[in-house]
């Protein structure tokens, strides 16, 4: 087992597999309000993403193991998958967003405290480092049922490395 | 009590507040509950001692399977506490050894 | 409750018997949203879809009974009677005509030094004692297992404000989902892949423990890790509870892929006992989603035998739970299950 297998099989995502694939860079540049990224590589028995998105922009499962396939001039970026997505594997990044050097990350958070508007934020990795700052945009619950969406203006280079956030306490 | 006061899922309804003892120091706990959790809410761990090796033991499963949690409660000895609701005034003491069962119960 | 459900939506009188204080089993501690698809509440917490299915309980007001804090101790193979306790001592017995059997599953331990120690708990106690009564289980706790329960009870410490110092992990890969792993790194616990606890630390309650690298043949190699923890939680799986099921005799086998001594059964979960009938997870260990698909096949078989409703009402929903059946067992895991299930279904009883 190497460094990398060791690292995908505890859980991080080392490169771009099967469920787990980065959008096409053309696209994804201009699209306004994002494209959704997906990571869920492995074969399990779940489909909200595709039962929830209004577009169809995540395509019907054959079986309902499969990864989920996206197909990305549908996709809106309305976050609606990164809403209800059990795994907490959807998440949505806006290229277009804001000025130079950064762009926003929407992403499904379930802890506390949460995070209030216009707060600085720790942005964390895959295995929990803090990569940078980011400044929290919005925080919306849009199923009603606890999971935070939360809208992150975070350093435009990093966002294949950020994927999720901290609140950082107040000294 | 060490208690979770905000839960981003979760919202607890907690019971009535009542006073029971363990080994003669007054605690309090919610009525209905399982005396095990609210032992455990007061900083309690440790809940009997066993015959044989004198080991400490608190509980393990927490739904009446393991015999882990035996305490003497009011008198009597081999209560699981992890599923028995607590009630106002109960007398919970540690267990020590088998336990002997009071020749009038 | 999915088999009292389904029985008594085709006109059976049900009686349901539950140990624990609440209905719900094992939904009422999940706090998060479950897999599957909208036929199982795909993206519904757990203890929303208990929720879900005391509602519908309710809707039987007339014939279905409920006791809680009430054991079913002992199965009586002569005359078919079911001795219970309601608390630790008011007993009473009944003679039903038919009997599901769907007492969930136990705990497994693992043998090391200290194991005994208070604060050596298992998964499924911390998450009683945190998401139903709201009682912090602890400050730093080490996980042992990384399947789905070790993964997601993790997760859920966090969420109540717990630290984790670190999950444990045996095998060279997560048992659990995936994307279970992935939320939990990413919020930054470590997850040890082949390493085993060796010992607990702490004379009366647990301070700490020590974990190792093992090898392929999991025999401790490399230097000893001293961790700092006063819960050692236990999520090394499961195992059928079917001590009812022995009692009635019911013909069992051993079922590794089902991780333990199942009963047999037909298409319509029924054991070799013509009058007892299993499902979930007491009948091999498995999702709730399928835990419940299974209950509403058991109970479709209690009223067919029973004589309620019609023949082709029957054939139609066990056709129709089949099909979810097989769709929630088509991944890698399902596989698994299976190859166990065909390892103990019989086609059809000589009864
Ligand atoms: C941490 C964790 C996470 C999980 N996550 C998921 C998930 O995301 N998706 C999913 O589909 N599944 C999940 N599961 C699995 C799921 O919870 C179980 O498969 C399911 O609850 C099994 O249902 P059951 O009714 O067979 O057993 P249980 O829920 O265990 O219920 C058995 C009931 O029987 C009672 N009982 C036992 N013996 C007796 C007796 N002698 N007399 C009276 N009553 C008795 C018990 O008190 C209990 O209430 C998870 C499980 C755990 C522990
Ligand atoms: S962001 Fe919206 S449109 Fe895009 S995949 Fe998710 S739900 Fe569908
Ligand atoms: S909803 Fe989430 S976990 Fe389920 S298949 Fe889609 S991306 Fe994977
Ligand atoms: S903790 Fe196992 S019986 Fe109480």
């Amino acid at each position: 087992m190497n460094e990398k297998e060791k690292l995908f099989n505890g859980g991080v995502l080392t490169e771009a597999r099967k469920g787990a694939i980065e959008p096409p860079r053309d696209l994804w540049e201009n699209k306004k309000n994002g494209l959704v990224i997906i990571e869920c590589p492995q074969r399990i028995p779940c489909n909200p993403c595709h039962t929830s998105c209004p577009t169809g922009a995540v395509k019907a499962f054959k079986d309902i193991n499969d990864q989920p396939e996206i197909d990305y001039e549908k996709c809106t970026g309305c976050a609606r998958c990164v809403a209800v997505c059990p795994g907490l594997a959807c998440f949505v990044v806006d290229l277009t967003w804001g000025g130079d050097g950064v762009a926003l990350m929407k992403l499904p958070y379930e802890m506390l405290p949460l995070p209030q508007e216009g707060e600085t934020v720790d942005c964390l990795n895959r295995i929990g480092n803090t990569v940078s700052k980011g400044k929290i945009v919005k925080v919306l619950e849009p199923m009603h049922d606890r999971t935070m969406v939360v809208h992150v203006e975070v350093p435009r280079d990093l966002v294949m490395d950020i994927r999720t956030i901290r609140v950082v306490k107040q000294a | 009590m060490d208690l979770i006061e905000k839960h981003p899922i979760l919202e607890f309804k907690h019971s009535k507040k009542v006073k029971f003892s363990f080994d003669g120091i007054e605690m309090e706990g919610y009525e209905g509950e399982p005396i095990a959790a609210a032992l455990h809410a007061n900083g309690v761990r440790i809940y009997r001692i066993t015959p044989a090796k004198e080991q400490t033991r608190g509980f393990f499963c927490a739904i009446g399977k393991c015999s882990s949690c035996f305490m003497v409660v009011d008198g009597v000895p081999n209560v699981r506490t992890c599923v028995t609701p607590l009630k106002t005034g109960m007398r919970v003491e540690t267990q020590l050894g088998k336990g002997v069962i009071p020749m009038d119960a | 409750m999915s088999a009292t459900l389904e029985a008594a939506s085709l006109g059976c009188h049900v009686t349901l018997v539950d140990s624990d204080l609440a209905l719900g089993g094992q939904l009422i501690k999940q706090t998060h949203k479950f897999f599957g698809s909208k036929d199982e509440r795909a993206g519904t917490r757990g203890f929303k879809i208990s929720e879900i299915l005391l509602e519908e309980l309710n809707s039987y007001k007339g014939t279905v009974e409920v006791h809680t804090n009430c054991t079913a101790t002992g199965f009586y193979k002569e005359d078919g009677v079911v001795s219970c306790v309601i608390g630790e001592d008011e007993y009473f017995r009944i003679k039903p005509e038919k009997i599901v059997m769907a007492t969930g599953a136990q705990e497994r331990l693992l043998p090391f030094p200290n194991n005994h120690l208070p604060g050596v708990y298992g998964a499924g106690a911390v998450q009683t004692l945190m998401n139903v009564y709201g009682v912090v289980p602890g400050k730093k706790v080490l996980m042992v297992g990384a399947g789905n329960i070790g993964l997601i009870v993790s997760y859920q410490l966090m969420q109540a404000g717990v630290e984790i110092a670190g999950i444990v992990e045996a095998m060279d890969k997560v048992g659990g989902y995936w994307v279970h792993a992935a939320k939990t790194r990413r919020l930054g616990v470590p997850i040890y892949l082949r390493h085993t606890i060796r010992e607990a630390l702490g004379d009366k309650i647990v301070e700490g423990a020590v974990i190792q690298e093992i090898d392929d043949r999991f025999q401790p190699t490399g230097k000893e890790i001293k961790i700092d923890a006063d819960v050692i939680c236990m999520a090394v799986g499961l195992t059928p509870t079917c001590e009812l099921l022995w009692q009635a005799g019911c013909e069992m086998v051993f079922v590794p892929q089902l991780c333990g001594h199942v009963a047999q059964r037909d298409l319509f979960m029924r054991t070799s006992h013509k009058d007892i009938w299993v499902a979930g997870d007491a009948s091999g260990i498995e999702e709730a989603s399928a835990a419940m698909v299974e209950g509403r096949i058991a109970g479709v078989g209690v009223a067919k035998a029973l004589g309620h409703g019609e023949a082709s009402e029957h054939s139609g929903r066990l056709e129709e739970f089949k099909r979810r059946l097989a769709d929630l067992r088509g991944g890698e895991v399902g596989q698994k299950i299976c190859q166990g299930i065909s390892c103990c279904t019989v086609n059809e009883w000589g009864v």
